[in-house]
């Protein structure tokens, strides 16, 4: 029963690290890392606020509302960058991919805080900190092993969290046209299902659709990025 | 008092550089999609491919807008 409650609280919890970790280092990559760093840690600050002090009475809190305009503010502007990821790869096309450098501008060249960062981090951390949060007291409270369930929880974050780390490094090496283009598609997929979901949508295969939504936005985004290139090179070749 | 507002006017342009940017009809379509989308899933109708649809749909619009745009500039 111990290794049960652990087991599904790590795994259940893995899911939403995972979401995440994607955004937080996504951003970081594109946009720079202090700010990143700084929102991620806001948004712990007020997790551990309301953990410490709400405890157990944490799945009270309406977290339909919340992925409802946590997702909504990630889909509006998750679909500005996936429009200009389009648009900045159309025009120079995946070079730099395969270790050619090239030079492109910075999203944020700014000297103080990049508040955009801030709040897609602060936002990205709060709201699936507070679904790890929920899983572990749920599943905690109803085994009577809520302990064990909130190790169960934090290894999951640790784990993941370290991986997300290792990959900072080779995630910055990619190119900024195409880290926007990959960062919108993955804020436009996240925030199409969290705020559907927060409307009370049941998305088909639950979880099992933002795969299927990643598949869908990067299809098209590949689709856009064929046709704008082919507009473009008839441009270039009639002028 | 002029802190104040300098401020609020700060606060303003962050938020619609956050959710409206460069093309306003992208989250004016996102708003629509989901008030649809709401509206539909009240009625029990299964309306969970609306959003995706929407999205695509309309950045594929904008894109074409700003395709002509930047040919009538470059011409």
């Amino acid at each position: 029963m111990r290794a049960a409650v652990f087991l599904t609280t790590f795994l259940a919890s893995t899911v939403e690290v995972i979401e995440m970790v994607i955004i937080v280092v996504g951003v970081g990559a594109t946009r720079g890392w202090r700010s990143t760093i700084v929102g991620s840690a806001g948004g712990f600050a007020v997790l551990a606020v309301l953990v410490v002090g709400l405890g157990a009475a944490l799945v009270a809190i309406p977290i339909g509302i919340l992925r409802l305009v946590i997702g909504t503010l990630l889909l509006a502007f998750g679909i500005q960058w996936y429009r200009k990821g389009v648009m900045r790869v159309a025009a120079r096309g995946f070079a730099g991919v395969a270790g050619i450098p090239v030079t492109e501008e910075a999203e944020w060249a700014g000297a103080g805080m990049d508040w955009t960062a801030f709040a897609l981090a602060f936002k990205g951390v709060l709201l699936e900190g507070l679904e790890i949060a929920i899983i572990v007291v749920s599943f905690g409270v109803a085994a009577k092993e809520l302990g064990l369930a909130a190790v169960g929880g934090i290894s999951a974050l640790v784990l993941i969290g370290g991986i997300g780390l290792a990959l900072r490094g080779p995630v910055t090496r990619i190119p900024r046209s195409v880290l926007q283009l990959i960062v919108g598609v993955m804020l436009t997929t996240f925030g199409s299902f969290w705020a559907l979901e927060g409307l009370g949508v049941n998305w088909p295969a639950g979880d099992g659709a933002i795969p299927g939504l990643l598949v869908w936005y990067l299809g098209t985004a590949l689709l856009y990025i064929t046709l704008e290139r082919r507009r473009l090179l008839g441009f270039q070749a009639r002028a | 008092m002029e802190r104040i507002w300098s401020w609020l006017y700060a606060f303003g342009r962050f938020w619609y550089g956050f959710i409206i940017g460069d093309d306003w009809t992208l989250a004016a379509t996102v708003a629509v999609g989901l008030v649809l989308t709401a509206v539909l899933n009240a009625r029990g109708f299964v309306a969970w491919w609306m959003v995706p649809v929407l999205v695509i749909v309309a950045v594929g619009v904008s894109l074409r807008r700003a395709s002509h745009a930047h040919s009538r500039v470059a011409a």
